[in-house]
This record gives C-alpha cells, structure tokens and sequence, in this order.
C-alpha cells in the first residue's frame, strides 16, 4: 500500500474531479438510504392518519364481514400487555446475565462461551423463537397447551434477551473499576458493591437499552403468530389468546378490504409512533448519564 | 483482644451467604442460556424428525416439490427463494450502506453526522409488518411499471424479464436491503472508526484527495470488517419473515425471474402454521424448515462473527 | 536537597484546629481510646500476576500510630505490596499473594479470615479521589458504614465526626446533599478519606493519595496524615520524596519488588545504608 502512496502524482484535474465525484456519491447513497424512512413516514401520515379517531381506541375489531370493522382496542391493550410480561422477564435476566459476565465471569472461558452464545442468540431469527415457544409450551404438554398471552411474552422475552444482554454489558464495562474498589476497600461483600454502588451507577444505561429492547419487541409479528395468536376482544388474562398490533395489522393486509387496510395503515401508524416514542425515551435517558 | 474466642477478622457463615447466593444465582442464569440454545436445538430436531425421516434430511432440503395438497415436503423452492431474496438484499443494501459508513465517518460535517446517525438508526426501528404493509400497498403497485420496463429491456440477462408478479423476489430483496442497511452501516461505521488516524495522515500528508485517502486507506483497513458486517446483514435478511411473507406472493416454486413470485423458509412457517397445526407430518416439516433455516442462520453468523472478531474487538456487534 | 530534609520525628503532633475537642477522637463504644491502633507485620511477602513477580520476599513491620511511607521508583511493587495487606491484590484475575501479613498478631491470610473484615479493619484511599457518583456527601460518607451492613441511630453522628477528622467538616456541613463528585478534587480526596475513617479502621494505607491534587490541596492532606495517625496506622506510597520526608516516620525503599532498606526517614534520607538508596534519594534515578 505504501507503494502506491508513494508515487502518487501531484493533483490533477482528473483526480480532483474523481474526489468531487466520489465525495458526492458516497453523499448521494446516504440520501437515498434514507428516502425509505421518508416515504414509510409519510405514507403512515397520508394513510393511516384518517383512520384515527377515538372510537379506533375504544372499540375492539367486531369481525364482521361488512359495515364497521371496528377498531383496534384490544390489539393495543394486547401489545401492552404481552410486551410488559416480556420485559419483566427478559430485563431481570439480561441483567443478571450481564452483571455475571461482567462482575463475576470476566475474561474466563466458561465467561467467553455464554458470551458468545448471547451474540450466536441475536442472529437467531425472530419466527424461529415463536416456534421453539410454540413447540414446548403450545403443543409441549408442559403447561395448559394452547395459545396463551404468557406464551406470547415468551418468545419475545427470549428474543429480547439478548439485546437487554449485551447492551447492559456495554454499560456495566463503563462503570470504573475505581468505584468498585473504593466500596470493596470499605469492606463491603460483592453483593452490596453490585447492588449499591455498580447497578445505580450504570442505571440510565441500563434502562435505556432495555428500551430499546422493548421498543424492538414492540413491532414483532412472527414470534406472537402462533403463540398468543389472535382474537377480536379485549382480555386482560394472561392465560388466553390475546390480540396484538402487529398480529392486527398482519391480519388486515391479508383480508385485502380497503376498510380494513385502511384500519391496518392506523394501526401501523400508532405503533411507529409507539416505538419512536420509546426510542426518544431511551435517547433522552441515555443523555443523563454519567457514563460515556 | 477478642472475648469470644473468635477472630475479629472472622465472618459468620450467616453473613456470607448473601454473596455465595448472588454468585450462584448470577451463574446459573448464565449457564441457563447454554442450556436454553441446546434444548431448543434438541427439541426443533425432535419436532422435525416426522419430516426428515420421511424424506431424509437431504431429501427433504434438496428437493424441488413442495406440496401441501398432496403431503410431499421438499423444501428447495424455499431455500432458494430464501437465498435469492438474501443475495438481492445484499447487492442492493450493503454498498449503500458501506457508502453511508463512509460518508458519515469520514466525509459528513460534524453538526449533520449524530441527526444522520440517529435517522439511519430510526430505520431500523420500523417494524417488519409495517415494511410490508408498505411493501404491498406502496413498492409493488408503484414500482411495478419501471419493473416491467426493466425486465423488457434487461431481457438478455440471466434472471431478467419481462413477465412481472405483482409480489416477487425483487420486491421482497428490496425491503430486505433497507431492513439490513442500518446494522451493516453500523457495523461498518464501527468499524472504519478504528482506522487508525496515523495511516490517512500518511495518506493526505502524501498528497492524497480526501477520496484517494478513503480508497487507499480506510477501504483496504477495514475490509474484512466490512465483509462481516454485510455477513451480520444476510442472517437478518435470511430470518426475515412477515415483510417478506407479505410481499414475495408465496408460491413454493422456483421462480425464473427476479420479478417471479416466490416463497422462503421463513415465510411458509408464518405462512401455513395456522393450517398445519392438526397435520402432524406438514407441522414437522414446516419445524424442519424452521431447523434448516435456523442452522443457516447460525453458520452465517458464526461466521460473520470470526470475521468481525478478526478485524478488531468490536463489543457492541448486534446489540442493536 | 538535604539542608531541608528536616527529622520528620513528630510523636506529638498538634491537634487540628478544625476538630473540636473529644468530638473526632471518640471511638466506638467498647473500644479503648486514643492511641490504640494496631501494629501489622509483613514476613515474606510475594505478590503474582500470574507469571509476574510483583513483589518478592518482602518483610516489614508497621509501628502502631506511626506513618510509614514506601518509596521506589514506578514499577517497584509498591502499590501492589500496599494492595496485598488489604487483600486488594487478588481481586484482580490471577493476582494472587504468598507470605504472611499479621495485624495485632493475626494472619491476615488465615484460612477462617474473611477479606470483606480484612478491608472493613484496613482502610484505604486511592490515587485518584473515588466518590460514588451516584450519591450525595453525606451518603458517600454514610457508604462504608451502609455497605457493610451496619445500622445505627447514630448514623449522622458518624459522618458528622468523620467529616470533622477528615477536616471537610466546615467546608461541606451546609451542603451535605449536594452530590459528592461537585466538590474540588483536594476536597473530594478529604471525602474519600473520610468515608475510609466513618468505618472506623485500624490501619489506613494511602496509594500515591496526593498525585491527582494541586500544592495547596496536598498540604492539607498532609496536615491531615499528621492528625490521623493518633489514631491511626498510616502506610502511604509515595513517589514524592519530599512528600515522605514531611509525613512519615519510617521508610521503606523497595526496588524491583524487594525492600532495599527501610528504617526511620531521616536516616533513609540522609545516612543510607545501601548505595542504591543513596542513589535513588538524591535523585540519581527513578
């Protein structure tokens, strides 16, 4: 390489219009990376804006073939429903796989192997979590067999683990091993220097990348296909099929019913619109830390 | 010094015990991983095993007949729309989001870079189904013309012409490469940072143009990075499943063209899961399908991830 | 440089004006007064990381209430040897320690000790001043007692006296809530210190504490080291000769992880026995 460095000629015209030339491209390519995030944006705008109304908030889908397809109550209940019990699930033990990794496995090899499983895990694909789910706990016998809310969660939860993981490793590495010192030097056992002193020291971290977990799972159809499935009503049992947005929108494209695509491009909209708002959480608190 | 016999530097057991817990506690949610990723390997080979042992794992991979009406599971169509879709993605996604990469690290005033950032990011946060209620309302009415006019023009390439699907391989390639874009572009980001500010210095102070420097030094520097991060790219466009399900038109042949309509691994697990739930062996197959793709899945990451590791230690790979 | 290296022989020193009086010196209930700190003894002490001999066969003892301060160029196991006496050292993976360290007679490497009391007995302030973040003064000052479990009525009491034997009491009394991390770095040092002594230890050891401050703020830790050791013993590693000439007693000189020579400081400095001390107090090398 120092080769062709060397016998560079001096700067011609030629080689100043290519530089023009490439420096647009690469900045061409960039525009056209984002002229999809544009025009998603506005078809959601254009679309789905004339479907919201208060009675799309309130009244569940009614099913019926003709007339009012109703709205998208219990898909958005669902949604927060379903993708709460995941994060309870998946932040407490992305944590803690987190927290071993960082406090207790460090460079170990057994440390290394679980570290690269996690990373093996976030390539897995998301269908594939629903019918590992759909496999042991709707068919496995397990359990009550059959679609389930909890089910749903789950496979979200199994595939936000990774995420909650390796985002909150990230995190716990920024806390200085200065403050770990200073509270062991104290004569304080492990336990309380992760609990008192790491944990509230890396907190706005942590919460912001289970956000973005969150936010991640939020918008998963194929995990929740066959493990909470669908339903028209509204129903806060953790033990039933239970309707979600991304289920209600898959539902809709394929029915082909202008009345209902029409509700699908307002459902899609609330959703996006839920995960942006999530995302600027996340961001917001990202900027309140104290960590770099 | 010590009236009970004991020494002040002594600690209860009682006491310890808090640490012995969390110690025990935090491992064994660790190893629980290890053991979740291997039981969920067993039990998929399990599931499938109806399927694979009526048409032999290879038979049942390499086989160009896929047949629900008539209970005969080859699953060729699928892998290879899965891979043509894929191979689309990448063709179309990774140099715009290399070039992205670059812009953004090397080239991009500083105010601009964190708002293109953050847009580039928020593609990411799309979710799949609304991709695909895009996809099938928007791209494929929309650019269905210019596709016709393409494959009329192009006639003389291999897998170009002019009988157009509405839903096809194209179409879903398409939507393939803008969900793939933001990870490759981040990854490549990460990884054109860790050129090191000595070598384009060499590069400008030889009197290298700003695009000479990138050419000669940070392309060459962070090349293998870069082919990792595009691998990262083709699992996620190899596992994609409902945008895909809903704009490939789902018809288990193998399609001529880029503009014929299609099916993939994933797509017909969401696709036909609701009907094979009471047929035993169409439920084992589509289980095999799910094993066949999750192991292709897990060879092009493992993969892209020696590459990556390789080309420097990049801690934040796919934690996004 | 010898004309100033005045015997640092201070048995007596004068009590900080800043305390009032009975107020910082009162101990825990149970334990003897003034004075008593214990004394520690090293007897070959070897310190690894992994393949690396760090310190090799180091034997010292520690005067109760007197201040010790260990010399050497960087690199010489100093710091490690300070980190192996409150069992510090083996916290970093595949660090680990030979020899005996005895405090008041009791091996500190005893198979029935446990190193959360070790640290709880020996204190110790770092090179750069550590407050948590995340915690006020107060609560930095109340952490050694809340880590360790320790509950008491008497809680404000504590940081209150600690504060007042760290000298911070006045500068910092009517902002207590305020976060730890917005004092200046001299102050936040005097915090660290007095979150060490709100423990009430036996042992202090100091690791380069003055390296990250300015002059005026070094001084006044070092006005503090001469008031602690009443109550304390003080082990402080120093790369500032002039720093050990002022506060200790005893020095130790260590030189590739072993001890060269140790004995009172004004000998160390001005009659040494062995040439690579001479050579390394006159500022030959290091």
């Amino acid at each position: 390489m120092s080769a062709t460095i060397g016998v560079l000629p001096p700067v011609s015209a030629r080689r100043r219009r290519t530089d023009r030339v490439a420096r647009a491209l690469l900045g061409l390519a960039t525009v056209v990376a984002l002229v999809p995030l544009v025009l998603v944006v506005y078809y959601l705008l254009k679309r789905g804006l004339g479907a919201i109304s208060w009675h799309f908030f309130s009244t569940d889908p009614t099913g019926a073939f003709i007339g009012d397809p109703g709205g998208i109550k219990s898909a958005l209940l669902g949604t927060v429903e379903i993708v709460g019990l995941a994060t309870l699930i998946a932040v407490p033990i992305g944590i803690g796989v987190a927290l071993y990794l960082v406090e207790y496995g460090r460079d170990g090899r057994f440390a290394a192997t679980v570290r690269y499983f996690v990373d093996v895990m976030t390539g897995v694909p998301s269908i594939v979590f629903g019918l590992f789910v759909y496999i042991t706990l709707v068919i496995g016998g397990f359990v009550t067999d059959g679609y389930a809310a909890w089910k749903g969660a789950v496979a979200l939860a199994l595939l936000m683990l990774p995420v909650v993981t390796r985002s909150a490793e990230v995190v716990l590495q920024l806390v200085p091993d200065a403050l770990r010192e200073a509270a062991l030097a104290l004569g304080a056992p492990r336990w309380r220097v992760v609990t008192r002193v790491v944990l509230p020291t890396a907190a706005p971290g942590l919460v912001t990348g289970s956000l973005l977990a969150v936010a991640r799972a939020a918008g998963e159809t194929a995990p929740l296909l066959f493990t909470s499935a669908i339903v028209l009503g509204t129903n806060f049992s953790l033990g039933q099929r239970t309707n979600s947005m991304p289920i209600q929108i898959f539902n809709d494209v394929g029915q082909a019913q202008d009345r209902l695509v029409e509700r699908a491009w307002g459902t899609a909209l609330t959703l996006v619109a839920m995960i942006l708002l999530l995302n600027l959480v996340a961001r917001l608190i990202a900027r309140r830390s104290r960590l770099s | 010094m010590n009236a009970r016999g004991r020494s002040f530097l002594e600690r209860p057991l009682r006491a310890r015990l808090p640490d012995l817990w969390m110690r025990w506690i935090l491992t064994a949610l660790a190893a629980g991983i290890l053991v979740l990723i291997g039981y969920f390997f067993v039990r998929l080979i399990v599931e499938a095993q109806p399927a694979l042992s009526k048409f032999g794992v290879f038979g049942f991979t390499f086989d160009n007949n896929w047949d629900v009406s008539r209970s005969i599971y080859g699953a060729l169509p699928l892998v290879v729309g899965t891979l043509i879709t894929a191979a689309i993605a990448l063709l179309i996604g990774v140099p715009i989001a290399v070039a992205t990469a670059v812009f953004l690290t090397e080239l991009c005033p500083r105010g601009a870079r964190s708002l293109l950032t953050i847009l580039l990011e928020l593609l990411a946060a799309v979710p799949s189904v609304v991709y695909g209620l895009w996809g099938v309302f928007v791209l494929i009415p929309k650019l269905k013309p210019a596709e016709a006019w393409f494959g009329r023009t192009f006639d003389f390439v291999p897998f170009v012409g002019p009988d157009v699907a509405g839903p096809n391989y194209f179409i879903a390639g398409l939507i393939l490469a803008i969900m793939i874009l933001p990870i490759v572009s981040a990854i490549s980001r990460e990884v054109i940072a860790t050129v090191p500010e000595a070598q384009k210095e060499a590069a400008l102070a030889l009197g290298a143009t700003r695009w000479e420097m990138i050419r000669m030094a940070v392309l060459p520097y962070s090349r293998a990075g870069i082919t990792g991060a595009a691998m990262l790219g083709l699992g996620r466009a190899i596992g994609e499943t409902i945008a895909v399900t809903l704009v490939i038109g789902n018809a288990p042949q193998i399609g001529h063209t880029i503009f014929s309509q299609g099916y993939t691994l994933a797509a017909v697990i969401a696709n036909e899961f609701g009907e094979a739930a009471n047929n035993q062996l169409h439920r084992a197959s589509l289980i095999a399908a799910g094993l066949v793709l999750f192991v292709l899945t897990l060879l092009v990451n493992i993969i892209a991830r020696a590459i990556v590791a390789r080309s420097g230690r990049i801690k934040t790979v796919g934690a996004r | 440089m010898s004309t100033d290296m005045t015997t640092p022989d201070k048995t007596t020193p004068s009590t900080s004006d800043s305390a009032p009086a009975g107020a910082p010196m009162a101990r825990m209930p149970g334990r003897p007064g003034a004075a008593t700190a214990k004394a520690m003894a090293l007897r070959d002490v070897h310190a690894f990381y992994g393949d690396t001999h760090a310190v090799r066969g180091v034997s010292l003892d520690y005067a109760a209430n007197r201040v010790t301060a260990m010399i050497g160029p960087s690199g010489c196991g100093k710091s490690t040897l300070l980190r192996c006496i409150n069992r510090m050292h083996e916290e970093i993976p595949g660090a680990y320690t030979k020899g005996t360290i005895e405090l008041d007679g009791i091996d500190l490497y005893g198979k029935a000790v446990d190193t959360t009391a070790v640290r709880r007995v020996i204190g110790m302030v770092f090179q750069k001043p550590n407050p948590f973040p995340t915690m006020s003064i107060f609560d930095n000052v109340a952490a050694g007692l809340r880590l360790t479990g320790r509950k008491g009525s008497d809680l404000k009491e504590r940081v209150e006296r600690s504060l007042h034997g760290a000298g911070l009491w006045d500068e910092v009394k009517d902002r207590l809530g305020k976060p730890g991390v917005s004092l200046s770095g001299g102050q936040q040092q005097r915090l660290c210190i007095a979150r060490a002594i709100a423990v009430e230890p036996e042992v202090i050891l100091m690791d380069e504490p003055c390296s990250a401050l300015d002059p005026i703020a070094t001084l006044k830790v070092e006005e503090l080291i001469a008031d602690l050791k009443e109550r304390y013993t003080i082990v402080i590693v120093t790369h500032n000769m002039q720093q050990a000439a002022r506060v200790a007693d005893t020095t130790a000189f260590m030189l590739n992880g072993e001890m060269v020579e140790h004995g009172a400081t004004s000998v160390i400095f001005t009659n040494p026995t062995d040439p690579r001390t001479e050579q390394y107090v006159t500022g030959k090398f290091g």
